[in-house]
């Protein structure tokens, strides 16, 4: 049921039933490596390019979701899945092997929101019982399609993001057909938001007042203050991004600091990793909620958050092309039942 | 709450340029200086020894060119100079070898789309405009040169 | 004492010219190629107006090794052929002078790529 301007209220309240993640060597290394499920040592996953390396990561992770949630591939009604590259190559390569319906989706590294939006939605409508919803990202082969060759030798921009090697699924299901007592209340679709940012190398604050304008028009349309959340977790704004959705909230006379985390600032360890401002790509929020934050949930630590993945719509080529970079947020609202 | 944003493009563009991490410009600066110079020192020397040697003048340099350009390139073939980029800067990227590595770079990881369409296509796709501008404006200043010193 | 003197000369204009390179980068968010293309344009220009000839004769290799050195390069191997060869110097001239280089570059390139393998820093 539609609330407010562009919320949707799901009455039926959509199971997050499990998650599967699994990530690069570098997330490894960093401060949430006790969470994933699982991790490759070899950034090529003994696979002759970082394409289908990154295919073969997301085909373990959707592979690993079905058999931990005891479940077949007959179940499920359909995978939406996205990343990075030209054409979604990744997730068609991955679910290639599958035999289970595919929709795949792209929202660059607001994908995995996208896609479990879009999974309650099917379920809330009662088209589908168990859907799952993935995205992935590969540093290597996005390096490759948005920067420079990996062996140049070159400085990155202090404000630049590093691109997460990760893949996360999550399967949502009916309650009548599974529940674990965490559930998707509201989602809230994002609006494209462009203040003209042209720098490739600040995806961060191109996508801070996408995230602000998609939380600040949930709070309204739900009748929620930011209170009533126990965090906000936006997916990879990094630490440069994150302190401009700070600046922008204190704008509005909003404090969000002790209510706000970002996937792409706690994925790494920022003093130790040499990541700049912090990770970024589909595979972050996607792998970070499969696992810690979803462990948080299950472990009740957390009960009531929202979780807002925002993604920067822009190529190389429209960036060559002069234009700036429109940032997306989407929200989706996740309660547990108490 | 407004749910529109309160602010002007300028205004945010303003607010990003408070907020954003510099560059530490010192430091980027003093390692540019003192990597650039040792790279040139590293060319004259390998220049003086070749003159040593009875090279002529000219092929020295032009063999001093080559030697650097095969030191970028087996740098950057052994996961070094992207490395060394990182700390040098410019002062990496501006001397020969960094052109060389601007060429081996995509090289090496155009690879996996074949060697005509992945190592041909791409080895230029970084230092083209390199040769294109370098050629180009040597050829029309070449022309002015040439109506300047032998025509008028 | 005179090669002291030489590699000072040499390490300072090499300095300078890569400092020159990276304040650019810091303050205008250049991207390497740009910064490449412009400096070897304003090497053949420097060239031109006879001013890059005096800075090679105090630097050498520092003023030869960077990427203007290339430029310098194209223009004065100009020069030289429209002096012994005329009219036709003007198109051959330039690539002649720089064709060790460029053929190196190739060459090393495709056959590191045969042996190399891209990895993360």
């Amino acid at each position: 049921m539609k609330i407010g301007k562009q919320t949707i209220k799901l009455n039926s309240k959509p199971c997050i039933y499990s998650t599967s993640s699994i990530v690069g060597p570098k997330e490894m290394q960093g401060p949430l490596a006790q969470y994933f499920d699982m991790h490759i040592k070899d950034i090529f996953f003994e696979e002759k390019s970082f394409e289908k390396a990154e295919s073969k990561m997301l085909e373990s992770c959707i592979n690993n979701l079905i058999v931990k949630s005891g479940i077949s591939q007959k179940d499920i009604d359909v995978i939406f899945s996205g990343d990075l590259l030209n054409q979604c190559i990744s997730s068609g390569f991955a679910i290639r092997d599958f035999d289970v319906p595919f929709l795949g989706l792209y929202g660059a590294c607001s994908t995995f929101c996208e896609g479990l939006l879009l999974s309650s939605l099917l379920i809330e409508g009662n088209t589908a019982n168990q859907v799952i919803a993935s995205a992935s990202s590969h540093f290597c082969s996005a390096e490759r399609q948005f920067r420079l060759p990996l062996e140049h030798g070159n400085q990155k921009s202090p404000t630049a993001q590093a691109t997460v090697t990760a893949s996360g699924a999550a399967l949502v299901t009916n309650r009548a057909v599974a529940d674990n007592g965490i559930h998707i209340t509201h989602v809230t679709p994002g609006k494209i938001i462009d203040l003209g940012v042209k720098d490739m190398s600040n995806m961060g604050a191109a996508m801070a007042p996408a995230a602000f304008s998609t939380i600040s028009n949930h709070l309204t349309d739900t009748g929620r203050d930011i209170d009533y959340y126990d965090y906000i977790f936006t997916g990879d704004l990094g630490v440069h991004g994150s302190d401009m959705l700070r600046e922008l909230f204190k704008n509005e006379g909003i404090d969000i600091s002790s209510k706000h985390k970002d996937c792409g600032v706690i994925i790494y360890d920022e003093n130790t990793q040499d990541v700049n401002c912090g990770g970024s790509g589909c595979g972050c929020i996607a792998s970070v909620f499969s696992s810690y934050i979803f462990n948080e949930l299950k472990a009740k630590n957390l009960n009531k958050i929202l979780l807002v993945a925002t993604g920067a719509l822009m190529s190389p080529l429209s960036s060559s092309q002069g234009e700036s970079i429109p940032g997306i947020a989407h929200a989706i609202a996740i309660e547990n039942e108490v | 709450m407004n749910t529109n944003l309160n602010i002007s493009n300028s205004e945010y563009d303003d607010l990003i340029s408070k907020k954003a991490q510099k560059s530490p410009m010192l430091r980027n600066i003093f390692f540019a200086f003192v990597i650039g110079g040792l790279i040139c020192m590293l060319g004259q020397f390998i220049n003086d020894t070749l003159q040593n040697y009875g090279i002529s003048k000219d092929d020295a340099s032009i063999y001093t060119s080559i030697s650097l350009i095969f030191i970028g390139a087996f740098l950057t073939s052994i996961n070094l100079y992207s490395r060394l980029g990182k700390i040098a800067g410019a002062g990496s990227t501006i001397p020969i070898t960094g052109f060389s590595n601007s060429i081996v770079a995509p090289a090496i990881e155009f690879k996996s789309e074949g060697y005509v369409l992945g190592i041909g296509a791409n080895m230029f796709k970084v230092a083209g405009p390199v040769l294109v501008y370098g050629v180009t404006s040597t050829v029309i200043l070449g022309f002015v040169y040439y109506l300047f010193n032998y025509i008028f | 004492m005179d090669t002291l003197l030489t590699y000072g000369s040499v390490f300072l204009t090499g300095g300078i010219i890569c400092t020159i390179g990276q304040i650019l980068i810091d303050k205008t968010k250049l991207s390497p190629a740009r910064i490449l293309t412009l400096f070897v344009t304003l090497g053949v220009v420097f060239t031109f107006l006879g001013i890059y000839q005096p800075i090679v004769e105090f630097g050498k290799c520092g003023a030869t090794v960077p990427i203007c050195g290339f430029g310098y390069s194209l223009f004065k191997g100009t020069v030289n052929a429209i002096a012994e060869k005329g009219f036709i110097g003007i198109f051959t001239g330039g690539v002649t002078a720089t064709a060790g280089g460029i053929a190196a570059a190739i060459v090393f390139g495709f056959l590191a790529s045969l042996f190399a393998k891209p990895t993360i820093k």
